[in-house]
């Protein structure tokens, strides 16, 4: 008897925990609701009050205004993001490889420096990269908006791929030696396709930070043709103050990526945010 | 593309890392062969030093020349600026705005990374006994996370709007009165705190989670032989024996908070009257925010906050080293 109400009440249980859950999850996403009515909602209806809880007439205006404006932002955005995650995979990896395998000098100082650089305050980099682009004339180009916002990402991804590349087994450099392959050719051949998911991982964070940076686009790249789109919703904000349908569905569009990269690669995510903060 | 297929000699032939080693010597001695991995790692790690000093040292050495400068528009362009010591460090530490600034990032840091602790932590133990659905509803709160802060941070000012915003709607149908959220000086810095806890939940949540999966599930499961309620648990085992994980998310929390300002700037520009002024924020304005940038006052600003983010920040190695140890 006791052995067939135990599951059943374990399972009652879980169902409650399942109900909660739920409900929990929907109020921490209510924000993300709300930006997704209120993209929907026509203009007319945007100062009404009570606001819609929901979008009965839907309207696409807002989505339709997003093309029009902030297609070019989006393109430099993904432009950005790519040289982002290119530049920092090309800095990264090797410097990965050797921390992890080879044992170099000062490996320890370095470790050090690249976890103090991920405190540096986003305004201090800001304003020192400001003075250095004013006199190098680097200003509102789009390689000099890459080369800052690789900076949030190069220390992390250093980190993460030496971690994942010490636990690839020494045996297998050994075998790859034995074959006459230097250690370029051991890098490229043998290590870089087994860090496949730690690459993945680094090339998802940087690109996300990248696309979601606000801080050296709008001071670096304010008065560039081509803004990235973070810029372009500011902008948005500050010129439309009454279209909130078209900022809300700028918002929604901009998050695209984000929630490609959670549908994609969850468990890269979560594995990403732990590797960055305690690294075993 | 298998190694062992192509040519072994070709191969062999070292890259321009190891010049110092003659290719054709069959077995370099034990002391040579570490000269020349010493090479080879230095060659591997130099794309890593170059771009550590262009894109940091240099950055930030400039960043401390600002302020040791008197820079103006044309002297920050040109060059030639007057020396002026640490006299923007005087400035900034007499100036009015500064008491003001350095309570509002003390009250916008720790009440931020408290309430995202309390909150992740309880939702990290909610999550942590699987039910259905739970992988997927955990995934789903990574979603504020992973936003762009200009999307939340936005959003967030709308559903404060005095006047339409939804969380008002819903204070009034309560019978509470209206909140100008954003631009009451008494509610600025609350409202940019409540939207920057929601943005640091999912943080707090993911780590304190992959911490709990460490705590052996045996000892639940004697506490509970021992009739220990689900309360006691939590305070006997789980709180404990999370306390090195939760050190470190607290101060990482820390660090990363002190240096907000996107979330504050998108939506109280730290305003009304400087009510939600940051160090962080009081900085990125003195330089960018106004018409008139003024770059030495900010970046002295900026290397007060570095300080304080390194301070935190060593403790913050110290404790994870002291964690790694045992």
């Amino acid at each position: 008897m006791t052995a067939l109400t135990q599951p059943v009440r374990r399972r009652h249980r879980a169902r409650w925990k399942t109900v909660l859950g739920i409900a929990l999850t929907a109020a921490m996403l209510f924000p993300v609701y709300w930006m997704v009515n209120v993209s929907l909602t026509r203009t007319e209806d945007m100062r009404s009050d009570p606001p819609h809880w929901f979008p009965w007439n839907p309207t696409l205006e807002g989505y339709a205004n997003v093309l029009d404006d902030q297609l070019p932002a989006m393109t430099t955005s993904l432009g950005i993001g790519v040289g982002c995650v290119a530049l920092t995979l090309l800095v990264s990896a090797p410097a990965a490889f050797a921390l992890a395998k080879l044992r170099p000098w000062g490996a320890g100082p370095l470790t050090f420096v690249l976890l103090v650089v991920q405190m540096i305050p986003g305004v201090v980099m800001a304003i020192g990269f400001y003075a250095v682009y004013v006199r190098l004339g680097w200003l509102n180009t789009v390689w000099g908006l890459i080369l800052a916002d690789s900076t949030i990402a190069v220390p992390f991804g250093v980190l993460v791929l030496t971690a994942f590349m010490t636990g690839v087994p020494g045996e297998l450099l050994q075998a790859a030696r034995i074959d006459g392959a230097g250690r370029w050719r051991t890098f490229v051949s043998v290590v870089l396709p087994l860090s496949r998911n730690a690459l993945l991982t680094v090339s998802l964070f940087t690109f996300l930070w990248a696309w979601s940076d606000f801080i050296f686009a709008s001071t670096l790249s304010r008065n560039a043709d081509a803004v990235p789109v973070t810029l372009g919703i500011y902008a948005y904000i500050g010129n439309n103050t009454t279209q909130w349908n078209s900022i809300m569905a700028t918002a929604v569009v901009a998050s695209v990526p984000a929630a490609v990269l959670l549908v994609v690669a969850q468990r890269y995510v979560a594995g990403g945010v732990v590797a960055g903060a305690v690294k075993d | 593309m298998p190694v062992t297929t192509t040519s072994a000699p070709r191969l062999r032939k070292p890259g321009g890392a190891e010049a110092g080693l003659p290719a054709s010597a069959p077995r370099p001695p034990a002391r040579v062969r570490v000269r020349s991995t010493q090479w080879a790692a230095l060659g591997f790690l130099a794309p890593l030093i170059v771009y550590l000093l262009a894109c940091y040292a240099y950055p930030l050495y400039r960043n401390i020349d600002l302020s040791l400068h008197d820079y103006t528009v044309r002297s920050f362009v040109q060059g030639g600026a007057d020396f002026a010591g640490l006299e923007n460090y005087r400035d900034v530490l007499t100036d009015d705005g500064f008491l003001p600034a350095l309570r509002n990032t003390f009250l916008f840091t720790f009440v931020s990374i408290a309430a995202q602790y309390a909150i992740g932590l309880a939702l990290a133990v909610f999550f942590r006994n699987n039910f259905r659905l739970s992988a997927v509803l955990r995934g789903m709160f990574l979603v504020p996370w992973l936003l762009p802060l200009i999307v939340s941070g936005s959003t967030w000012a709308w559903m404060l709007n005095s006047d339409n915003g939804i969380v008002n709607t819903v204070l009034e149908s309560f019978g509470a009165g209206r909140i100008n959220w954003l631009t009451d000086p008494g509610w600025a810095l609350v409202s940019v705190i409540i939207a920057n806890i929601w943005l640091g939940v999912p943080f707090n949540l993911v780590i304190l989670y992959s911490g709990l999966q460490n705590i052996p599930e045996e000892l639940y499961e004697a506490a509970a032989l021992d009739g220990a309620n689900a309360w006691q648990q939590f305070w006997r085992i789980t709180f404990p024996l999370l306390r090195p994980v939760s050190g470190i998310t607290l101060l990482l929390g820390l660090v990363y908070t002190l240096k907000v300002v996107d979330v504050i700037w998108i939506m109280t520009t730290g305003g009304p009257g400087g009510a939600s002024t940051t160090l962080a924020v009081w900085s990125y304005r003195e330089a960018f925010g106004t018409g008139l940038p003024d770059f030495s006052p900010a970046a002295a600003i900026g290397n007060l906050l570095l300080l304080i983010a390194l301070a935190f920040g060593f403790l913050y190695l110290h404790l994870q080293r002291r964690q790694e140890r045992t």
